[in-house]
């Protein structure tokens, strides 16, 4: 196993140099500059050139590159051309956000796909059936932002149940030690903080969380459809176990392998899926400030944080394939 | 237009609020006279983005503007509700006859937060430091924007010719700044948050090494320190900035413990934040909003104007160049209608590049009525009956000169069309369109504008007409020349007198068609009272109180 693991990290090494290549070719072939679009009305051209020129912009392509790779073997990723903070900073900063709005999406659409998913499977054909079906159909076709901004004017204005932006009420009086604030106000006992960053997470989690929902509802549904007719469930059947032995130790443990596949390709879509949802909610992480990035054409941000995202993803996979070797023991044999 | 009743109600004009705000003010004072103890609680304000930094010599964007103006006090202010200059931590100034030397008066038993006392040596530390920013990062435009705009170089570095000569201090509470030659604008100038006062023990305590990004230093960050009714608690980037109330201010102390300043970048959901009471206030409200959140009882404040839309028009692109075509054009469009159908009501028609509140604005420049008729003999006359013109616009993006540009180039297409012109609209995002219109030829009548920074109006004629430049593709020295002129008057009569006659030039010459100087908003709870708007934003949240 920890060859194996080994292995797929040092495979990652030539993906994200592949990738740094292709992020730097695509970021300049954007139309427009970065000095342009930090100076916005007031630019002239003798202010353009000097950012230019201070930013190394002006530079020979492969130049510019030769510099951008040194700087990341050093794990240095520059600094934004809008607000002059190191990338690695905010991204770290802002991180926490989007792992607990994506951690919440992804709880919502587990906790409630596998359960409907399964019952689906086991009532086929059923009005159970059809409505799930009918109800993931509709989850995957409805956009995020549509679906955030009905889910804020019905919740947030109409019923006043939620929030409608941010984090966490800028009235609450909360600290903040690792970003996230659902972890902080339960390290601080703040409880208070706690609660109120959970209140922000649920409408953005549910919107962020639909499609995954929908997807992890027929995934379920088909692969336990599948297994319920394996022999192995006949068997465990005729030998007289308890149903939810069989339901647990069967058929939920063996058709769970496409579930968790997807899941985590799932996961890597949903930090990037976050960018809407994130600028809908205004919610600080990630997603707002990449999207403000690609607007203000701030190469080292793009650069830096879709590298960051494809190392995740990339780490997200390998930990669903060492995943698979603990459900299932015939992969860990092979 | 006629306003709804629930609007008209809730609309206050800059008048109506600030007197209610100077009874405001003194039914607080009856009440606690002695004290000035404040109302309390949190005012939560939502802007659009977070400022790029707090300190704001280094800054030029709005955001971190808002937020200095809380926190920091320049020499000069501004009168409520324009844009002319009042005292402020100076009581008084006096400039010599040729405007190259300024002697102010200061504000005595002022202290900065961190308890160092605001004098002439401060003052001077403050102008000495700005002139000796250090060469590299600190001095590209992107930071010293203001600077080198007002003042132009530094005292070492690629350009040392600026228009600062000297400080020098006359006792403890006078001082006087020298200049290299005549800057009438000096004055209001300095009340542009660039300038305002800093503790120079904060800024030699949490000093930035020459040649690192000083906006995200320590002091930048943690330690900004000013003179203001609030002083800053965290600045939590990404987050919020959470300002608490200098209980030892020199003037009257903020009503408010504490003021909250996050970043919704999207309109819609800065309204939605109002609605849910995520926020008690928002700036920049949604042209389409202003009418729902007044009718659901919210409280909208409107900005006085100082800013400018203009239809361009470049003289690159053949016929552009000729003035009847150019006339014809400015005959064809019904600036009313424009208003009327895509700007926000309060918005009244321009005449000329520059709102009415800015020295040197005309009342007799040539108007070019709506004429159709006229506009189409005028280009037989030119012979382009069958003119096709390209007309870009940008999409995706608000401005507050502009807010909804789409609408507004269909009223002005549709105008177009009928007297005989046919359009050929191209539309690109943002900074695509801001590259093609003020960085290439390839481009033929085009919507932009400005926002003004203080009342100066080299800050919009001089920007736009002030030299060649792609975007308007003429060259016209007699007009360079009188802009460059008007630099060096001396008085705020001669320059009102001096540029009435170029205002009325440029519009005889007409490089393009002022359309309007839209009303910005801003809207509030029904709990929140006591803001005072202004059309520079010099917005104090010293006399805002919430419930």
């Amino acid at each position: 196993m920890l060859r194996f693991v080994l292995r797929r990290l040092l495979l990652m090494v030539p993906v994200l140099f592949g990738l740094s290549v292709l992020l730097f070719a695509w970021v300049r072939a954007l139309p427009g500059d970065p000095a342009r679009a930090l100076l916005g009305e007031r630019a002239t051209p003798e202010g353009i050139e000097s950012i230019t020129r201070l930013y190394g912009f002006d530079k020979p392509l492969l130049e510019q590159y030769w510099i951008y790779l040194q700087q990341l073997v050093t794990f240095d990723f520059g600094s934004s051309v809008r607000d002059g903070r190191p990338v690695t900073d905010t991204f770290l900063e802002q991180f926490p956000a989007t792992m607990e709005l994506t951690a919440a999406a992804m709880l919502f659409a587990i906790v409630l796909g596998i359960p409907l998913g399964y019952i689906s499977a086991r009532r086929r054909g059923g009005a159970v059936d059809s409505a799930v079906i009918g109800g993931s159909l509709l989850g995957v076709v409805i956009p995020v932002f549509f679906l955030a901004l009905l889910l804020k004017l019905v919740f947030a204005i109409e019923l006043g149940w939620f929030p409608t932006t941010g984090r966490q009420d800028a009235r609450v009086d909360a600290t903040h030690i690792t970003n996230f604030y659902v972890l902080d106000g339960l390290l601080t006992r703040e409880w208070d903080s706690s609660w109120d960053a959970i209140v922000h997470l649920v409408l953005p989690g549910i919107a962020l969380g639909t499609i995954p929902l929908a997807i992890i509802v027929r995934i379920t549904r088909a692969s336990v459809a599948e297994v319920i007719h394996e022999d192995y469930v006949r068997t465990a059947d005729a030998k007289g176990l308890a149903p939810q032995t069989i339901r647990n130790r069967h058929v939920l443990r063996n058709a769970m392998l496409p579930v968790l596949t997807t899941i985590g390709l799932l996961l890597g879509l949903l930090l990037s899926g976050a960018v809407l949802t994130e600028t809908v909610f205004a919610f600080s992480g990630i997603g707002s400030y990449l999207f403000d990035a690609i607007s203000q054409r701030d190469y080292p941000v793009l650069q830096g944080y879709i590298l960051f995202i494809a190392l995740i993803y990339s780490l997200i996979n390998l930990l669903v394939d060492i995943g698979y070797g603990v459900i299932d023991p015939r992969v860990r044999v092979s | 237009m006629r306003l709804p009743t629930t609007r008209a109600c809730c609309v206050l004009t800059v008048g109506a609020l600030a007197l209610g705000l100077t009874a405001c003010a003194d039914s607080e004072r009856s009440d606690e006279p002695s004290s000035g103890q404040a109302s309390g609680g949190t005012f939560v304000f939502a802007g659009a983005e977070e400022p790029v930094t707090l300190d704001p010599f280094y800054a030029s964007d709005g955001e971190s503007f808002r937020v200095a103006r809380q926190m920091f006090e320049g020499l000069v202010g501004t009168k409520p509700g324009t844009a002319d200059p009042a005292p402020l931590l100076a009581t008084d100034w006096t400039t010599n006859e040729d405007s190259t030397s300024t002697t102010f008066t200061l504000q005595e038993g002022v202290k900065f937060h961190d308890g160092t006392d605001f004098n002439a040596e401060a003052v001077c530390a403050n102008f000495e430091r700005w002139y000796n920013t250090p060469p590299g990062i600190a001095q590209s435009e992107a930071l010293t924007y203001y600077w080198q705009s007002l003042f132009g170089g530094f005292a070492e570095g690629e350009n040392t010719d600026s228009l600062y000569e000297s400080c020098e201090t006359n006792g403890e509470f006078e001082v006087t700044i020298n200049l290299t030659r005549p800057f009438v604008g000096f004055v209001p100038a300095l009340s542009l948050p660039a300038f305002a006062m800093q503790s120079p023990t904060a800024l030699d305590k949490y000093a930035v090494p020459a040649g690192k990004n000083p906006t995200q230093g320590p002091y930048a960050t943690k330690y900004p320190t000013g003179t203001g009714p609030f002083k800053l608690d965290t600045w939590e980037q990404g987050t919020e900035v959470r300002l608490a109330r200098n209980d030892d201010y020199w003037g009257e102390p903020a009503l408010v413990d504490e003021a909250v300043v996050v970043a919704i970048a999207d309109p819609t959901a800065r309204a939605d934040a109002l609605r849910s009471g995520d926020v008690d206030g928002f700036d920049l409200v949604g042209p389409a909003d202003v009418d729902p959140l007044a009718e659901e009882g919210f409280t909208i404040v409107d900005r006085a104007a100082f800013n400018i839309l203009y239809l361009g028009m470049n003289q690159n692109t053949e016929p552009l160049d000729d003035p009847l075509v150019r006339e014809a054009i400015a005959h064809a469009i019904d600036k009313e209608e424009v208003v009327s159908a895509s700007l926000p009501e309060g918005t009244v028609p321009a005449t000329q590049f520059m709102p009415d509140l800015v020295n040197g604005y005309s009342p007799d420049v040539e108007t070019y009525d709506y004429d159709p008729q006229l506009a189409e003999e005028m280009l037989a006359e030119a012979g382009q009956s069958d003119l096709t013109l390209e007309f870009n616009y940008p999409t995706e993006i608000s401005r507050p000169y502009m807010p909804s540009p789409g609408d507004t180039f269909n009223v002005i297409r549709s105008q177009l069309e009928a007297v005989g012109i046919t359009v050929k609209p191209t539309a690109d995002q943002w900074e695509d369109y801001l590259g093609k219109i003020q960085g290439t030829d390839k481009h033929g009548i085009h919507l932009l504008g400005w926002t003004g920074d203080y009342n100066d109006p080299d800050n919009f004629v001089g920007v736009f007409f002030g030299r060649e430049s792609s975007e308007w593709g003429y060259d016209n020295p007699k007009l360079f020349d009188a802009l460059a002129e008007g630099r060096t008057l001396t008085s705020l009569e001669e320059q009102d007198a001096y540029y009435q006659g170029v205002n009325e030039q440029i519009m005889e010459f007409l490089p393009g068609v002022p359309l309007a100087s839209p009303v910005p908003s801003l809207a509030f709870s029904e709990e929140v009272t006591g803001y005072v708007s202004s059309p520079v934003q010099d917005e104090v949240w010293s006399t805002v109180s919430v419930g």
